[in-house]
């Protein structure tokens, strides 16, 4: 009897909250992806055909696009696990000099748009590139060419190594010293103990950051379109049948996005597959103590680390030279000398783009924040059936290349009953959707670290459970989730392939700028532009750096 | 003002796991109640179906004689100190104390008189400004304390809330935690799963084993009359050892060795039966009379005040026994002892150990 009426719970707060938050997910994703797998079976007369698909894998042509970016992924994970591993094995277990300055310089690198890293590079090593015209003038040799596989590898790598630097890194702090010196102890030392013990120890964050590269290189098309030329990879087609000039056929880039998907989930699948074999829990009293080395080695590591972000950063400091040089007045001809004409053009033509930027930024990312706070914690605190739902579908956009999402959203919302094509709003909301795994992850992460205890202490002292979130959880949350705040905020003001795809002239953003002024050849604006861009990267990074105050990052 | 308690045949289950299977208790007003036994035998479980952070499978909970199973945990004016104290870290130790009060809107001045009270009280008012992170384990404590007793609750719950302190601090905070009960009077429910703990802050204690009660009781009670083998074993150190019982006409006797007997007030009609004796440390002498059984002295403790000897027993048993050090005498390794035992003290069990026959009518 008692039992019987424990089942009928009161619609209590929470649940309420959970089950909006559903009801959006299915609105603004469930939805758009549906429309897309629809779109993805149905012919132009509304029947339904798989002739997409089969047109997909039977033509060698679309075959070798999908072929490239897996060359291009495998190459890219491959080469920035190189880098990447012992860089943060480098950085955290020897003194180096700056050591703080580096890591920022680091992460900055890592938080350009890489198509503007691949624009650099061409101006640097293209054919008519600084480097290679000089190096040309000198010497009796060709410089390989930048475009195609290796410009994208490059281009690719250098952004994405960072994450591996990151995820390895904070594996390392958690490893105790004491692991290090019982593997001395015992006789295992230097590359041995690297391989033997420190390795297997960052295994599964290693497993986890050659994913999420791998997913980064899967899904990114600005480098390959700009910087690929004839090699063609899959989400280049997917934008091409899309928006393309030539012959667009929507269904079709449906039906590739579809496969894009399932590529992505597969790929997913398999990481979560390989990293349950590597999991176990270390607790760390004493975390690892940097050693200071002498001689050769010591200046090999640094020249490592340094060779390797100046290469990495190069792009950006080579825009950065560019903008302030002196132009013609239609901005595509540099003069001699220097000045301001570049800003000057760039803020007279693209004049909505920094106002556009900071609103479409700061609305997603408070949106961001706030639902990733809430679902987090329906997530930890509150599992029911609902609340899983809802973790399983906020992590669907975590394996959805950017470029799919707009497609989705675009099938979506350009019929009533909800017209949003071309506003703001579609913008934001597309910006959300690409976000808001990631700040998910990070808000249950901070969350699992506050003990259930401090809540029940708030309602045993009379506090109701809302009370309690906002006057307890969320200050206790505050530093992770501003730290968290500021990461979104950097990754959607440099997103290109989501916004591509649902812009208008009046929802232009400081990407979106600049990646128009590349296309229309317009240099000097172009660097101006990136640089600008930089410098608000820049910015907000040192007060990420502040504010989460030497904690891991989630990228 | 303090409420009485009354469980009535609680029931919890978590998922197929029966924790608690049927468990009913009074806790009378203004009584130190402290809930006691092994890690993992609920009582966790228990204080939290009472806070009302657990759903209730089964029984009813009574606060004086209103009935609170439905009751929100917000409502049911309850201060509970937790294992980890759960401090609010972003606030000051004041802000901490005043979190209760302000929920219950009281005036600014109220909140600013009654929270000064409490942190003079629990002696934190130098720290009152300060944010909690900065404060030792004892101070926190303390600011836990304060911020479950200022609201004037009807009942104190505490979940081990010495545990994750030093063994020397732990002393001090029992005490503090004694007092303070003792003046405010308040009806307390205490959990730990430290014997001399309960024993040192309890007015009776409910021991605990696998969601049972197996028997409530005075320290003393417990201590001197154990209700079975369980509580014998968890309350202090005993001997357990079985003998045969032989009934007399009013009593029986008991077959310590072959020879020597003891007679037990116990009745009991089957021609012999086996039983359990427990016997405390301290509760066996060392005589050099002739009567009692041998025993061998494997190795010996001195402890200062008392000697901890080891020893075998004519009959192959093991046991260990606690005497007052005498100036002369500490007998060596492998000397032959004679041992009797104190009547009154020691505990006649049922051979399965599940009653004390020295309890029955
Ligand atoms: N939330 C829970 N879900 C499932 N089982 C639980 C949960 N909480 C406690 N238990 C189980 O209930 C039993 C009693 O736990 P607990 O009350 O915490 O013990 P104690 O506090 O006496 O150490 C244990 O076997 C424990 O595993
Ligand atoms: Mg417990």
């Amino acid at each position: 009897m008692n039992q019987l009426k424990k089942k009928r719970t009161p619609l209590e707060v929470w649940n309420i909250i959970g089950l909006s938050i559903l009801l959006l997910y299915v609105l603004f994703l469930v939805q758009p992806l549906f429309n897309l797998l629809k779109s993805s079976v149905v012919d132009n007369e509304g029947g339904l055909t798989l002739a997409h698909f089969k047109k997909f894998f039977s033509q060698k042509y679309y075959i070798s696009t999908l072929a490239n970016s897996f060359k291009v992924s495998i190459a890219v994970t491959f080469f920035s696990l190189l880098i990447g591993v012992p860089l943060a094995y480098f950085y955290n277990l020897y003194e180096i000099r700056g050591k703080k300055g580096l890591e920022i310089l680091i992460i900055l690198c890592s938080m350009s748009a890489p198509f503007i890293g691949a624009y650099a590079w061409i101006l640097l090593l293209g054919r008519q590139g600084l480097i290679t015209k000089t190096i040309e003038a000198i010497l009796p040799i060709t410089v390989p060419r930048i475009y195609g596989f290796n410009g994208i590898v490059l281009v690719l790598v250098t952004r994405l190594f960072p994450l591996v630097f990151l995820y390895v890194s904070g594996a390392l702090k958690s490893i105790d010293n004491s692991l290090l010196e019982a593997s001395e102890n015992l006789g295992c030392t230097g590359l041995n103990r690297f391989f033997k013990v420190v390795m297997p120890l960052c295994m599964p964050s290693i497993l986890a950051a050659a994913l999420l590269v791998f997913m980064r290189s899967m899904a990114d098309f600005g480098t390959p379109l700009l910087i690929g030329e004839g090699y063609r990879t899959f989400p280049v087609e997917i934008y091409n049948q899309y928006v393309g000039e030539t012959s667009v056929n929507h269904n079709f880039a449906a039906a590739i996005s579809v496969v894009a998907i399932l590529i992505t989930a597969l790929v997913f699948i398999l990481q979560k597959f390989l990293a349950n074999h590597y999991r176990f829990s270390i607790n760390s009293l004493h975390t690892i103590e940097r050693k200071k080395i002498h001689g050769i080695k010591n200046i090999l590591i640094h020249l490592y680390a340094y060779l390797l972000v100046f290469i990495s950063m190069l792009p950006q400091l080579y825009l950065f030279y560019m903008s302030f040089r002196n132009t013609s007045s239609s901005g595509s001809v540099f003069t001699k000398g220097f000045s301001l004409n570049s800003y000057r053009i760039a803020l007279k033509r693209m004049s909505s783009a920094i106002p556009n930027t900071l609103f479409i930024g700061g609305i997603s990312v408070l949106v961001v924040l706030f639902l990733a706070v809430l679902v987090s914690y329906l997530v930890v605190r509150r599992r029911n059936v609902v609340t899983s739902t809802i973790d399983s579908i906020s992590m669907l956009p975590y394996i959805i290349p950017g470029s799919v999402v707009g497609i989705a959203l675009v099938i979506t919302f350009s019929k009533q009953p909800m017209v949003l094509t071309g506003t703001v709003t579609i913008m934001i909301i597309a910006m959300i959707i690409r976000r808001i795994p990631y700040t998910i992850r990070s808000s249950v992460a901070i969350l699992q670290q506050i003990p259930m205890s401090v809540e029940e202490a708030g309602i045993s002292l009379g506090a109701s459970k809302l009370y309690t979130f906002f006057r307890i959880t969320v200050p206790m949350m505050k530093n992770g989730i501003i730290s968290g705040g500021i990461l979104s905020w950097i990754t959607i003001i440099t997103e290109l392939s989501t916004s591509i795809i649902l812009y208008t002239s009046h929802t232009v953003t400081l990407t979106l700028s600049i990646y128009i002024f590349v296309v229309r050849g317009t240099e000097g604006p172009a660097a101006a532009m990136a640089t600008i861009l930089t410098l608000f990267t820049t910015i907000s990074l040192i007060i990420f750096i502040k504010v989460s105050d030497g904690k891991e990052m989630v990228m | 003002m303090s409420v009485a308690i009354t469980i009535r045949n609680a029931v919890k289950i978590y998922g197929k796991n029966i924790v608690i299977p049927d468990l009913s208790v009074e806790i009378k007003e203004g009584e130190f109640f402290t809930l006691l036994g092994p890690s993992g035998c609920g009582k966790t479980t228990l204080l939290r179906m009472i806070a009302g952070f657990n759903t209730i499978e089964g029984g009813e909970f009574y606060f004086g004689d209103k009935l609170v199973n439905e009751l929100n945990p917000a409502k049911r004016n309850i201060g509970m100190v937790f294992q980890n104290y759960a401090i609010f870290p972003h606030l000051t130790v004041r802000q901490n104390v005043a979190f209760g009060l302000r929920t219950r809107k009281l005036s600014t001045e109220e909140i600013r008189t009654r929270t000064d009270e409490f942190l003079e009280l629990m002696q934190i008012s130098e720290y009152a400004d300060r944010l909690p992170e900065k404060l030792s384990g004892g101070q926190q404590q303390r600011v836990a304390l304060a911020r479950a007793l200022v609201i004037q609750p009807d009942v104190l719950l505490m979940d081990e809330p010495l545990s994750n302190l030093d063994a020397k601090l732990r002393v001090e905070m029992r005490s503090v935690i004694k007092e303070i009960q003792n003046k405010l009077n308040i009806t307390t429910i205490y959990v730990t799963h430290d014997q001399e703990e309960a024993m040192a802050v309890s007015d009776r204690i409910a021991v605990m084993n696998r969601g049972v009660i197996q028997q409530i009781g005075s320290p003393q009670v417990l201590y001197q009359r154990p209700a079975n083998k369980f509580v014998a074993g968890f309350i202090g150190k005993t001997n357990i050892i079985t003998r045969a019982l032989v009934p007399q006409e009013n009593t029986s006797k008991l077959l310590i060795s072959d020879s020597y007997a003891i007679d037990m007030p116990v009745i009991h009609h089957q021609e012999r039966k086996q039983v359990l004796v427990s016997i405390r440390p301290e509760d066996f002498q060392i005589v050099e009379d002739t009567e009692g059984m041998a025993a061998t002295v494997n190795d010996s403790i001195f402890l200062g005040l008392m000697t901890n000897y080891f020893v075998t027993l004519e009959t192959g048993e093991r046991a260990d026994i606690i005497q007052e050090s005498t100036i002369n005498s500490i007998y060596s390794k492998g000397s032959t002892i004679r041992l009797q035992v104190n009547v009154e003290k020691i505990n006649v069990f049922s051979e399965d150990g599940a009653k004390n026959l020295l309890l029955e009518e």
